[in-house]
């Protein structure tokens, strides 16, 4: 694939200096700050409702900012009172339904941005696009004759044409087949990166969200909730929300009985802990499934199957301990137990994810 | 030393255009802007509700208004039923059951659409007046004489009830037939399951669903009704329309025409109010998304014969009998009419029409971007309020424009005259640009309306998408919409055209002095008794009218949704079925 790859440095660096969003007085989006370093590909993830695509729009130019600043490569885009309008930001972006241009054929579609260029660079970037999408030889097809998929790429390819230092994909997955998506995540990824374009992605699926960005930003009710890599948002996640909405996992009631270690359903839990939890504090502990192993030969903690979900590999059963407290676990399909057997549980925590008492939403 | 510099951050250069338009309000104020200028005349008339009520208005009021009252109010009644009569079981015919000529009656029922009443009606009434073909033939097969026998008076208020039921039972033939089309064979096909007949699936199911659209088409016709003015003056009847011109003309009192107009807009909006009512009732409309082609109840012996002979008479009485008529008279007539003189009129009509049609369908243009825009409550009032004209008759409008254009060219003229001793004469009544006005705001909902479906079908995101491509607002507009609405716009033009031709009553008080249109041409020769003349214009009307009716049946057949997937998806959706077959006899 010989694609005339851009210097990084023309992509944008995104800044946002906490940034309020909302339409008529109403705020939609609360003090936001993330940046974006060049070349890298961000993620807005979240609930519907919860602000990402207002925030999109916001980056995009179509919302102006009711506080705070946006930069892109250091140059303030939107600040209370100024937009840049988007036809002006160099920012491109794939919308939820394509909205690819229906009286243009395909390669009328991916010049529309690029009409001021030579005619020569302009059908020489727009085979090297199609090149780049696997779309050669459908320049005279019309948006209506092609597949969702196709359709997807060449709003894709539109976008890229002007070469932006910034592109925007606002859930762009979300009109494809299940299976799909996670692969055509990563094929959008690689074509991303193969531009060297800075990205940002809305999407309410974690997964489409893990197999694409470098750094995801969740969103809760209009607030940022953390704004981290897939690894840290799953095994440390900054509160309950992410830690609820970002893998599985329940979170039980424990209490510091000493240093580094917590007294909960589960028995003793260590792991390092924070100085504000002095011994006796009473505080919520996350339990992620694989944190616990079913083993009936070596493990002291009994348990009832309360129900059972078949995943392929494993099973995802629901437990309910001795004192009544329901946790989940995750077990090879291999052991196949039924409802209401009795089984005995193992502890495998590799770090302890813990959360102070009554506290709901706010950073740790 | 250090200095703390300002951090000022660079603004980026801004060109004054882009920015304007991107900045609320410009949009918002140029539809209110509109909507205000276009009300005028309707403003102008209900102004006069408080004008101290004249002498003429109070002899009007004595003698007059009771009689244009019940007239009109006759009228409506007479119509009305039969307009129902015709229209909804015609509609059901040509949707749901099958016998032979269905196909060409289910657009051949629209040709009466293009027959303007007044066209109509003075044509049955040299066909059937003492010298006409039809009791010439009477007198020749019963030997009878003058006087000898009873023939119906056609010039009456029943004659003008058919007159106007037979050009008018397509607004409720079309309307009802489009929901008939567009009812979800699943409804239908549970009635038949549950054991109900065609009677019984028509009486319980498919017209307590189309009556929304029903009540619509009736409404229409109605306001048809209450607007004409060519049938009534024609054939003598006091009505709402030929009260007001005999007060402007014949009594000359302004005031006292307006207030008659305060009096027939009431009536207006209580049919708006009517319409706007069994629009909200329609909600109910799609309660599944599965379409098929409805299976038909194939109609035989009989029944067959009366399906035909229902659909045909009003075809035949409302289009191709009269159609037939001008045409001979035409003929007969050709010396008259083939001169440049005609040539003329016709250059004049189309030149007009054409004109208000581009003006519509541009003000309709801005009227539907600012809304999609600044779609606020504010700019969807003014766009509503923009499109009421149509409700309007004709001779109302005429009556609001030219008071206040000539109270205007009064006013400067004495100014003038006073002040500088010059004399400016009429400068907007009595001129085209009063006419042109006149029929953009009797019109602009019909543009309104194309181009507002046509814009509403392109989804928001298209504008974003060329936005972030580097094109700002108005770019939109021409790059993107104005492209993708191109079959719209041209409708929208062609229907305005069609309309403008057709006017009559506000032709006749607007338009300049010695300027003839095909319209008021053919309702003065009429007038005058010489109605063969009349008919080359009359037939010219015609004709041109006959090309929304075609175009408005290709759309109806076009609109059902699981026709118009089938037809997209024609080329995969046939193939599939071939493929599978060819493979399973492969293995």
């Amino acid at each position: 694939m010989t694609v005339t790859s851009r210097n990084p440095a023309a992509a944008a660096e995104v800044v946002l200096d906490d940034v309020d969003v909302g339409y008529a007085g109403q705020r939609v989006v609360h003090a936001i700050s993330l940046e974006l370093p060049r070349g890298q590909i961000g993620c807005l993830l979240g609930p519907s409702g919860c602000g990402k695509t207002t925030l999109l729009r916001a980056i995009a130019g179509f919302e102006g900012v009711m506080r705070g600043e946006i930069r892109l490569n250091g140059e303030s885009v939107s600040r209370p009172g100024f937009t840049l309008p988007p036809e002006k930001r160099s920012v491109g972006m794939v919308f939820q339904d394509f909205a690819l241009f229906p009286h243009l054929d395909v390669a009328g579609n991916i010049a529309f941005g690029i009409r001021r260029w030579g005619r020569g660079d302009r059908d020489r970037r727009v085979r090297e696009l199609l090149r780049l999408i696997g779309l050669s030889g459908y320049e005279r097809a019309y948006p209506h004759a092609l597949s969702g998929g196709q359709q997807q790429r060449i709003a894709l390819a539109r976008a890229l044409a002007p070469r932006p230092e910034l592109l925007l994909l606002d859930e762009p997955f979300s009109n494809m087949d299940v299976e799909l998506r996670t692969d055509i995540a990563r094929e959008v990824r690689a074509i991303l990166r193969a531009e060297g374009t800075t990205g940002m992605l809305v999407t309410h699926d974690q997964n489409e969200a893990f197999a694409f960005a470098d750094r995801i930003a969740v969103l809760n009710n209009g607030r940022l909730s953390q704004w981290d890599s897939a690894y840290h948002l799953y095994h440390r996640p900054a509160d309950r929300f992410v830690a609820d909405f970002v893998g599985e996992g329940t979170i039980i009631p424990g209490k510091v009985c000493e240093n580094d270690c917590v007294e909960t359903a589960l028995g003793r839990i260590r792991g390092p802990l924070s100085d504000r939890f002095v011994p006796g504090t009473a505080l919520d502990v996350l339990v992620r499934p694989d944190d616990i192993a079913l083993d009936n030969e070596h493990g002291e903690i009994e348990a009832e199957v309360l129900s059972k979900a078949f995943r392929g590999a494993d099973f995802l059963y629901t437990l309910r301990l001795r004192d009544g407290t329901e946790i989940l676990c995750v077990a090879p399909s291999h052991d196949n137990f039924v409802v209401s057997d009795h089984v005995r549980l193992r502890l495998n925590f590799s770090h302890l994810v813990v959360f102070p008492r009554g506290d709901s939403g706010t950073r740790r | 030393m250090i200095t703390e510099a300002t951090s000022q951050p660079a603004q980026a250069p801004r060109r004054w255009l882009p920015g304007r338009l991107a900045r609320p309000g410009i949009w918002q104020i140029t539809a209110i802007t509109v909507a205000l200028v276009l009300t005028l005349p309707v403003l102008v008339i209900f102004a006069h509700v408080f004008v101290p009520a004249g002498e003429v208005w109070s002899h009007l009021r004595e003698t007059m208004l009771g009689e244009y009252v019940a007239n009109s109010l006759l009228l409506l009644f007479g119509v009305g039923v039969g307009v129902l009569v015709i229209g909804v079981p015609v509609a059901w015919l040509v949707s749901v059951c099958e016998f032979p000529g269905r196909r060409i009656f289910q657009w051949a029922l629209m040709l009466p659409l293009a027959m303007p009443a007044y066209i109509i009606a003075y044509t049955y009434t040299g066909m059937l007046d003492f010298a006409g073909p039809v009791q010439s033939l009477f007198r020749d097969l019963t030997g009878l004489g003058f006087g000898e026998y009873w023939f119906p008076e056609i010039r009456s208020l029943t004659g003008a009830m058919l007159m106007l039921t037979l050009v008018l039972y397509p607004y409720v033939y079309l309307l009802t037939r489009a929901t008939f089309l567009e009812q979800s064979v699943c409804v239908l096909e549970v009635s038949r399951t549950l054991g109900s007949g065609p009677y019984a699936s028509f009486f319980r199911v498919a017209l307590p669903l189309a009556r929304p659209a029903v009540i619509a088409g009736l409404t229409l016709a109605l306001m048809e009704v209450l607007a004409d003015y060519g049938t009534v003056a024609y054939f003598g009847i006091p009505t709402f329309t030929t009260g007001i011109f005999r007060t402007w003309y014949g009594l000359a009192d302004p005031a006292a025409a307006a207030q008659l107009a305060a009096v027939l807009l009431s009536f207006v909006f209580a049919l708006i109010l009517l319409e706007r009512w069994s629009r909200m009732r329609a909600r109910f409309h799609h309660t599944s998304s599965r379409y098929s082609n409805l299976p038909r109840y194939r109609l035989r012996g009989w029944k067959a014969s009366a399906a035909v002979a229902a659909c045909l008479l009003p075809v035949l009485f409302g289009f191709l009998i009269p159609a037939v008529q001008l045409s001979i008279w035409a003929a007969r007539t050709i010396d008259h009419w083939m001169n440049p003189d005609f040539a003329q009129l016709v250059f004049n009509t189309f030149y007009l029409a054409a004109m208000a049609a581009v003006i519509a369908v541009a003000l309709a243009l801005v009227l539907a971007y600012a809304r999609r825009m600044q779609g606020g409550l504010i700019t969807g009032i003014a766009v509503r309020v923009a499109g009421l004209g149509y409700a309007v008759p004709g001779t109302v409008i005429a009556i609001g424009v030219m008071l206040p254009f000539a109270w205007f060219d009064n006013t400067l003229d004495s100014f003038m005259r006073d002040r500088l001793g010059v004399s400016t004469g009429l400068l907007l009544s009595g001129t085209l640009f009063a006419l042109l006005f006149a029929y953009v705001v009797r019109f602009l909902a019909v543009s309104l309306q194309t181009v507002e479906a046509g814009l509403g079908k392109i989804k928001p995101s298209m504008d974003d998408a060329a936005r972030s491509l580097g094109v700002h607002p108005l770019g939109t507009l021409t790059r993107v919409h104005l492209p993708i609405m191109r079959g719209t716009l041209l409708t929208a033009l062609l229907l305005v055209f069609v309309d403008v031709l057709k006017e009559l009553p506000a032709t006749l008080i607007l338009r300049p002095f010695d300027f003839n249109t095909l319209a008021v041409r053919a309702f003065e020769l009429a007038g005058d008794e010489r109605l063969a003349e009349s008919s080359s214009a009359a037939l010219a009307i015609v004709l041109v009218g006959l090309l929304p009716v075609i175009l408005l049946s290709l759309t109806i057949e076009r609109s059902r949704p699981g026709q118009r997937m089938r037809r997209r998806n024609g080329d995969s959706a046939q193939a599939e079925p071939i493929a599978v077959p060819a493979g399973t006899r492969g293995a």
